[in-house]
């Protein structure tokens, strides 16, 4: 028998950084920055707040000496500021210097993966450690904390109770992005400089500086989701490569919820599902097939994308703008 | 009053016409130097080396010894194959990110037929049959794409990257399904005592039948965009669709028809890569070289000759930083890192080959330099 | 009016100078806007119209000069300065997001906390006072034309704007709501507004505004009022020198049935008819007129003579000189053209569908030709003396013939298409909108470009939009109404009465 009390916890933890990582990426497209980064920048979200809880933890005389608060925020704060200034510098390439977006994002990518191994094993040389991971057990504890009555409420305590405050944060984060691109001035501007840059622009709205702020704030979003996988998910432990390709799949889910942070909520934790599926369905001794499964994400991810073009509906389709850079003065 | 003159922002940007290519390169060169004293000086933060070492370093890796440059060439083969593969399709405005997927389809079906054939047929029927097989599959992972692209004006930049992850999962189980031994998840070298469909060595030259494959190819791909009718109806579909179907070009024919092209020559690669110098096949084969051939193949704006630059330019950097990391014991992943600087550099250089910076009181005549 | 002498111009700009890289778009021009006045703003293309008024809407910034608003100097550096200012521009081409409502696409840029609900009752309100119709729920991609541009009307009046800059408003409306707009600026003119119209129409001229100002080159060349002025004193003001207003029309030679459409009817994508039951002949050696208000099914009957429009049931015949006929229907261009028919067609949309603006002239003039030959290569000479010839035979400026044809000038790139079609010798050749965004010169020089073609037996189908010009060059004209085919009439016994009431009921009679 399939075993949802169990199956559903772990398909929330694997949809939780996805979720990050496409609300984030959904805000940036907004703006009409295609941000092929976004590995890169969950992998420097990441490490980031490594390196921080790192150094907060071996400040401390023991172990024990740990306080909740710092041991919170220090990686937090490293990892927002991590991811923010990869935003930073994507937005000064394909904003201000009107870069491609796809050469740029692919270059972020492969600078943000190799910072994040690169530091990564360094951490875990200076650690001393003989395993080929970092262990942040203190700080993770803290990040793991459930919500009260997870334990006493049975079924209804481990499926809704038994996360992180990151995985409710995350749900939070997308629902108030939803509610700021569809409700707010703010948003329409927003969408309104996504899909047509002139226009925003002749009815006054500063376009560099909306693109600017959306791709930033969608990266320091996105990074959180990096920092949800090492300090919650993988219980503070660092190892590389260990996040792999979770980043594409990020992206995959922005077009997978037709560009809806909430309608992302429930879509990641179908996709964090369909992600580690394959640990569930009995195949006995055949390894192999459990290769096929991981394929499910990638190959529904396709299926919703041709589904979308032949349905072929304005409001589902992306930002008109999307990958183009904006000058003014070309007309 | 007079004031109302002087509230024009300070620096204005205009649109450039065209540069002399001199003066491109010479920006695009200015770049790839300050991109390297950049490095230097992060790497000499890093590790504390003299930045002059840490340049002898980069060259060593790839000119130190006669084997070590062959590996460059060798590399650059690789590179530049697939790049070659890409442009037809980004001429076409169609993003052609699955490189990847293509190469490892290619790969796949070469290894499928280095073990499957390899008691049935004679040695020069399977290198056929690879070559045949490598072709079909790079061409059908370009076609998937291409067919809804045609149809339903799906967004191919999305859709190639997600058969990039299918294909790694395909080649993944079949991994496991030929594994040996038994339970050690990887195939190892394949045919290792009977060589039976490795590629034909030249001489003593061991990887000179895949330089002079793409060199061929690169010339080929030179004309067949340059100067022949299908060149001509790809660049007029990424120009625009509508005037091409106002000539009678159809255009979802010229999508299938390029991008089948495309993936064979990335499914080509596969078969080069496996047949020809690996002889094994892994999930990462392709060393990422299906996303680093974008930026090859855009960096020398889509023209096949420049590439080879651009393709040299991009291994030998990545050499040099992998070379930086092994001799002053920093992990690989630096190379990624330096890589990645240098690509800043070089992407951000590109704007001011477009355009031209005025500052105000200069009249629009000053241009600013790198 | 007496209190205008006292009181200050609601628009003063003193001695502006704009410049474009080496190009002076405005070479220190004096204009005054005042208040219950509609000013007509008249000049070639090129001529700097636009870039004046861009520089009042905040889109761009003078190099010299200054702007009195009520008198006040005034710095304009941004849209948003200029909506503080009262000013709203309603650009040729309009800037709404498809995407988003009519409520969101007015209220954007604004400030403060977003009320749809607020926002479209004060939209009703301003649709009741002036007329309009305009639903603030409904979607810019479900809209037509004018609904969209009355959608960019009402957003300047929600910004409380009173003076208002329109650049060429009609040339998208049908007649019926030219009208209609000429009536709802007459309104908010004597409600004390001041209004700038950017136009070529000079009937629309003198039926609408009070004042012209005539700009030259860039230059500011006078103004006057338009009961003191005519058609031809403005013309000649633009132009510089006295121009002669009548089109030459040679009589046919010898017509022969060349295209015959039989019972055409064609839906569009959405499963709308475009065109009903529509049959028709054109003959060589004459210019066939086709009038009707935009959208009424010009566009597919060319493209569907043309090969480049499925169509529902009919026939298109190509009749040749001996009277054997052969079906063009169902037939892509590629076909049509391996037929042996010489079909040439110059579409409404040039950069888009009849060239490629990044290519150069040679590559353009290749789009036709490059087929030919059974190499697998493509043969560049012949083009490039095709661009030479075009080049010299119409005068086209162009810095070289390796120019990218999107640098060039709307008129130069019109000389270039319109070159390129009729260099194949054609035997039929269809127009759409040849003339339209051209000044007085370079709209001459293509009628004689016409003219020439009918002279040589060339099948001439014109579809135009100025009735004046379809009155004076064609032989006959067809006039379509909703998609079927209200009358085709003799272009020398008919009038621009006649035709406008053909265009808007079928047969043009009135009766009730």
């Amino acid at each position: 028998m399939f075993d949802f009390v169990s199956f559903i916890p772990r398909a929330v933890m694997q949809g939780i950084p996805l979720l990050y990582g496409s609300t984030g990426e959904t805000l940036t497209e907004k703006s009409g920055n295609l941000n092929l980064g976004i590995p890169g920048i969950m992998y420097v979200g990441a490490i980031s707040g490594v390196i921080g809880g790192f150094l907060y933890e071996s400040s401390l005389s023991s172990p024990d000496a740990i306080r909740a608060l710092p041991a919170i925020l220090i990686p937090l704060v490293c990892s927002m500021v991590g991811s923010l200034l990869m935003g930073l510098l994507y937005c000064f390439l394909t904003v201000t210097l009107r870069a491609n977006q796809n050469v740029t994002g692919l270059a972020l990518t492969t600078f943000g993966v190799g910072f994040g191994t690169f530091f990564g094993g360094s951490l875990i040389k200076l650690s001393g450690s003989s395993m080929p991971y970092l262990a942040l057990s203190a700080s993770s504890a803290i990040y793991r904390r459930t919500l009260p009555f997870a334990e006493s409420t049975g079924w209804f305590g481990q499926i809704f109770l038994s996360y992180g405050f990151l995985a409710y944060a995350a749900i939070i984060v997308s629902l108030v992005v939803a509610y700021i691109l569809k409700h707010t001035r703010m948003g329409l501007h927003l969408r309104a400089v996504g899909e047509s840059p002139n226009t925003a622009d002749a009815a006054g709205i500063n376009v560099n500086r909306y693109k600017y702020v959306a791709t930033c704030v969608g990266s320091m979003i996105a990074g959180l989701g990096g920092l949800y996988y090492v300090m919650d998910y993988s219980s503070g432990i660092w190892a590389n490569n260990a996040f792999g390709d979770r980043g594409w799949l990020a992206i995959a889910l922005v077009i997978f919820s037709i560009w809806r942070p909430n309608v992302g909520i429930l879509s990641s934790i179908l996709f964090g599902g369909l992600y580690i599926l394959h640990m569930y369905i009995p195949t006995g001794m055949n390894l192999a097939i459990k290769e096929i499964y991981k394929m499910l994400p990638y190959v529904v991810t396709i299926i919703v994308l041709v589904v979308t073009s032949v349905r072929n509906k304005r409001e589902n389709q992306p930002p008109q703008s999307l990958g183009l850079p904006y000058f003014r003065e070309e007309r | 009053m007079a004031n109302s003159t002087t509230k024009e922002p300070l620096i204005h940007i205009t649109k450039r016409g065209l540069l002399p290519w001199y003066g491109a390169w010479g920006i695009r060169g200015g770049a790839i130097l300050l991109a390297l004293i950049f490095c230097a000086l992060v790497t000499t933060v890093v590790t504390g080396q003299n930045p002059l070492s840490v340049y002898v370093t980069i060259f060593n890796a790839s000119f130190s010894t006669q084997r070590r440059t062959w590996v460059l060439v060798q590399n650059i083969a690789m590179l530049l194959s697939v790049s070659l593969a890409l442009i037809p399709a980004f001429k076409m405005k169609f993003w052609n990110l699955g490189g990847e997927g293509q190469m490892l389809a290619g790969g796949l079906a070469t290894a499928a037929c280095m073990i499957c054939l390899k008691d049935v047929f004679p040695n020069w029927a399977i290198i056929l049959c690879m070559i045949v097989g490598s072709i079909a599959a790079g061409a059908l992972w370009g076609f998937i794409p291409a067919f809804f692209k045609a149809k339903f004006n799906t967004n191919e930049t999305l859709f190639t990257l997600m058969m990039n992850y299918v294909a790694t999962q395909l080649v993944a189980f079949f991994i496991i399904i030929w594994e040996v031994p038994k339970g050690a998840g990887k195939i190892g070298i394949i045919n290792q005592q009977t060589q039976i469909g490795w590629l034909p060595v030249i001489g003593n030259y061991k990887y000179l039948l895949n330089v002079i494959v793409v060199a061929v190819l690169c010339v080929a791909m030179y004309i067949y965009l340059g100067y022949s009718k299908h060149g001509y109806e790809i660049s007029v579909v990424g120009e625009s669709e509508r005037t091409a179907k106002y000539v009678g070009i159809k255009v979802s024919r010229v999508i299938i028809r390029t991008m089948l092209l495309s993936g064979a020559i990335c499914g080509l690669t596969g078969m080069l890569l496996v047949g020809g110098t690996d002889h094994t096949l892994t999930t990462s084969i392709t060393g990422g070289r299906g996303f680093t051939a974008v930026m090859v193949a855009w960096l020398a704006k889509f023209n096949p000759i420049w590439m080879i630059l651009t393709s040299f330019l991009l291994v030998f950097l990545q050499r040099g930083a992998s070379e930086i990391s092994t001799v002053f014991g920093l992990n690989q992943s630096y190379g990624d890192i330096l890589t990645g600087i240098i690509l800043f550099f070089i992407v951000g250089s590109e704007f001011f080959i477009q355009y031209k910076i005025n500052f105000r009181h200069a009249a629009g005549k000053e241009e600013a330099h790198v | 009016m007496d209190n205008a002498l006292n009181t200050p111009a609601a628009v003063e700009m003193r001695n502006i100078t704009k410049r474009f890289g080496s190009v002076v778009a405005n070479d220190s021009v004096s204009l005054e806007i005042r208040r219950g006045e509609i000013l007509a703003l008249l000049g070639e293309n090129g001529s700097g119209k636009t870039t004046l008024m861009n520089m009042l809407s905040g889109i761009y910034f003078p190099d010299a000069g200054e702007i009195l608003i009520n008198g006040q100097p005034v710095v304009i550096k941004s849209p948003k300065d200029a909506f503080g200012l009262g000013i709203g521009m309603i650009h040729q081409h309009f800037k709404l997001v498809d995407v988003l409502t009519a409520a969101e696409n007015i209220v954007l840029g604004l400030e403060g906390k977003m009320d749809l609900k607020e926002a479209a009752k004060k939209i009703n309100s301003i649709c009741k006072a002036y007329g309009f119709d305009v639903d603030p729920h409904q979607k810019i991609y479900d809209m037509s034309v004018s609904q969209k541009q009355t959608v960019e009307i009402v957003k300047v009046l929600y910004r409380g704007a009173d003076i208002l800059i329109l650049d060429e408003p009609t040339a998208v409306l049908t007649p019926q709501e030219t009208d209609k707009l000429f009536a709802v600026l007459r309104s908010m003119r004597d409600s004390g507004k001041a209004i700038v119209i950017i136009t070529h129409k000079m009937h629309e001229v003198e039926a609408l505004s009070d004042r012209v100002a005539v700009l030259r080159a860039g230059k500011y060349v006078g103004s006057m009022l338009t009961k003191d002025t005519n058609a031809q004193e403005m013309t000649n003001m633009m132009v510089g020198r006295a121009v002669t207003l009548n089109i030459d029309r040679p009589v046919p030679v010898n017509p022969k049935p060349r295209i015959a459409v039989r019972n055409l009817t064609v839906r569009n994508e959405e499963g709308v008819v475009k065109l009903e039951n529509v049959s028709f002949t054109a003959n060589s050696g004459e210019i066939l007129g086709i009038a009707g208000i935009s959208g009424c099914g010009q566009k597919e009957l060319l493209e569907a003579i043309a090969g480049l429009q499925p169509t529902e049931s009919g026939s298109i015949v190509y009749i040749e000189d001996n009277g054997q006929e052969e079906e063009l229907l169902g037939k892509d261009p590629l076909r049509i053209q391996e037929m042996g028919v010489a079909l040439s067609f110059v579409p409404e949309d040039r950069l888009g569908m009849g060239l490629v603006g990044n290519m150069d002239l040679t590559d353009n003039m290749m789009l036709r030709s490059f087929r030919r030959g059974h190499s697998l290569f493509t043969d560049r000479k012949t083009p490039h003396h095709v661009a030479e010839n075009v080049v010299h035979d119409l005068e086209v400026s162009t810095p070289s013939i390796a120019t990218p044809v999107r640098r060039l000038s709307g008129g130069n790139v019109q000389k270039v298409l319109v070159g390129r079609e009729i260099t194949n010798a054609p035997s039929v050749l269809l127009t759409a909108y040849a003339v339209r965004g051209l000044d007085i010169n370079s709209s001459y020089t293509i009628y004689d470009l016409l003219n020439r073609q009918k002279k040589d037996g060339v099948a001439v189908v014109y579809v135009g939009e100025d009735l004046d010009v379809l009155v004076e060059l064609c032989d006959r004209i067809l006039v379509l109404c909703s998609g079927r085919v209200s009358g085709i009439v003799d272009g020398r016994a008919t009038d621009k009465r006649q035709l406008g009431m053909m265009m808007t009921r079928i047969g043009g009679q009135e009766n009730g």
